[in-house]
């Protein structure tokens, strides 16, 4: 019975040592969150999306921010998406056992795990110093790159799940390659890869740094992907760390958005991730 | 050649090849045994092609000739010869790993989607050889279906199942692609199952139900020889039964290879066996024969379950 005894006491011991440690990692995520929303809350209103961001003394909103960080997400997920989906695809069809691909493989999660403010420095580098201003462009091409390596790995991940025999029945119905790709392993795969993009939507829509060095920021509303561009992140860091409690209160307000938005594509994220292991 | 399975030390080899002859000892063979380790292939016109050739004349529909096969350096197949004949079933058996698999995997060159593996001989469809090089493999592929021993519906509706293998040689208007289905689907004994849901997703049917898609989708592109790779192992015994009656059903139509694990259905359901053991052709002829009065005495200590 002692010994009964002892491993109970142990199992409590070792139940109370985790849901402690779990407790105490929450913990601060609650703290981040509560703050966020008790300082963030008072800046949301229709003046948030509607009026462009203010000069130091005055009110307004985050208009132009918002429609930048839209735009240069948009177009960095036009340019990634594909060529991440493409890539992916040649690791898991094309290239599963050459060497080449083990290369292509290890740069890229060398790349995924690379800092983002190495990309800004690199675009800030070939593109803006080049060009000789900041811009959207910039901006947008250094998002690409941190998507990139996102969407191959999800992509690999996915299309190497996808079991062999299902390919080798396409094949022995005589499909050509490129149909078991694009009609089978795709179709079979399709979730989880729409996963690993919205995934990269998440990881770019909070970046900083990388737009530090490239789309810069911009007071007005700006059409022209040529010219520095507003975007949320970018604007949270300078109003953040200003001296001016309107701005301040913008941006907790900008903060709260970003945070809302990246909660909602996990949920979707997940959602279908869940939807489609219940469907197989 | 018709030695009671009583007496199977009485019997000898007809050509006295030495070193394979069964010697008079316990039954019991396991497979560290050096003297398996150390068979000889049989030699042409000795045994298993010699004694087919005294059956009633059928069409051959598949002649494997001298087939060997590598994985990377290892071989699993050592100069395979025998024939498939038309509108009947052909089924190997054997122990895990003697090559049976491997043997069928040949046959619609489907092996070659990993490199290392490689197959020497030849392989005649019709006189053809289909290991030649710049064969057309979908030509190849839509003459000789598969259905494999995990059922592998697509990610798709069961209509379109069947359509993605017709989509791929004939473009039908709805109405005849329609109607192909439902043969298809009919002919593999499950259009009634399913006549009423074509829409949904092939996987939302039952393993027994799935693997009669397969064979539907595989017969639906009008094959010539059908490869079934132990269809009925991943299935229980309802279904294993209503695929077997479908081999029986079908082999009207087309030439049949079957590889199995299970004997009965080895038994029950083909007209030729084929026992490889070690990637070597041990023993073929008529099922019943092997069944009854193998020529060898390995073929009689497994399908008897003393090995393997």
């Amino acid at each position: 019975m002692p010994v009964y005894l002892r491993r109970r006491l142990v199992n409590y011991i070792v139940i109370a040592l985790s849901v402690a440690a779990t407790g105490f990692g929450l913990l601060w995520l609650a703290l981040v969150l509560s703050t966020l929303l008790v300082n963030g809350i008072a800046a949301i209103g229709l003046p948030l999306f509607t009026q462009m961001t203010p000069p130091p003394g005055s009110s307004g909103g985050l208009l132009n921010a918002i429609a930048g960080s839209l735009a240069m997400t948009a177009i960095a997920t036009a340019i990634g998406t594909p060529t991440g989906i493409l890539a992916g695809t040649f690791l898991a069809e094309y290239a599963r056992q050459s060497r080449f691909g083990e290369v292509v493989r290890f740069v890229n999660d060398i790349l995924l795990s690379a800092p983002s403010i190495i990309v800004g420095l690199f675009v800030y580098q070939v593109m803006v110093v080049r060009i000789g201003h900041f811009s959207a462009w910039a901006g947008a091409v250094a998002l690409a790159i941190i998507v990139v390596p996102v969407v191959v790995r999800t992509t690999e991940d996915m299309l190497r799940l996808v079991p062999d025999t299902l390919r080798e029945a396409a094949v022995a119905l005589g499909a050509p390659k490129w149909k078991v790709i694009v009609m089978v392993a795709y179709r079979a795969a399709i979730q989880g890869m729409l996963t690993g993009v919205l995934l990269a939507v998440a990881r770019i829509s909070g970046e900083t740094a990388p737009l530090l060095f490239t789309a810069l920021n911009n007071q007005f509303w700006s059409n022209d992907l040529n010219a520095p561009m507003a975007n949320l992140p970018v604007v949270i860091f300078q109003f953040a760390m200003s001296p001016y409690a309107d701005w301040q209160t913008l941006a907790w307000g900008g903060a709260l958005l970003i945070t809302t938005a990246i909660l909602v594509l996990n949920i979707t994220a997940r959602t279908l991730a869940a939807w489609s292991s219940f469907k197989q | 050649m018709t030695s009671p399975l009583a007496q199977p030390r009485s019997q000898t080899r007809p050509s006295g090849s030495s070193g394979d002859e069964i010697p008079a000892r316990p039954p019991y063979r396991s497979a560290s045994d050096p003297r398996i380790a150390t068979l000889r292939p049989l030699a042409e016109g000795q045994g298993a092609t010699a004694s087919v050739a005294t059956s009633p004349a059928l069409p051959t529909k598949v002649e494997i000739r001298n087939i060997n096969f590598f994985y990377g350096k290892a071989q699993a197949l050592k100069d395979i010869s025998l024939p498939l004949y038309d509108r009947r079933v052909t089924a190997f058996i054997g122990p895990s790993g003697c090559g049976k698999s491997t043997l069928l995997r040949i046959l619609n060159r489907i092996y070659e989607l990993y490199p290392g593996q490689v197959a020497t001989g030849e392989v005649l469809l019709d006189g053809e050889d289909i290991l030649a090089p710049g064969l057309d493999l979908n030509r190849l592929r839509a003459k000789i279906g598969m259905v494999f021993q995990k059922p592998t519906p697509f990610p798709m509706s069961i209509r379109d199942n069947i359509a993605f293998g017709i989509r791929l040689y004939e473009s039908l208007p709805p109405p005849e692609l329609d109607e192909r289905i439902e043969s298809a689907l009919r002919r593999a004994a499950l259009w009634d199952e399913v006549k009423d849901k074509l829409r949904q997703s092939g996987l939302s049917l039952s393993g027994g139900q799935q693997q009669r898609l397969c064979i539907a989708r595989a017969i639906a592109i009008k094959p010539e020889v059908l490869l079934l790779d132990e269809p009925a192992s991943a299935l229980d015994p309802i279904s294993t039964q209503r695929i077997e009656e479908l081999i029986a059903e079908l082999k009207a139509d087309y030439c049949i290879a079957l590889v199995t694990h299970n004997m009965q259905q080895a038994a029950r359901s083909s007209d030729y066996t084929a026992f490889l053991y070690l990637g070597e052709l041990i023993e073929f002829d008529e099922t019943e024969r092997i069944f009854t009065h193998p020529k060898l005495r390995r073929t009689e200590d497994y399908i008897t379950g003393r090995f393997g």
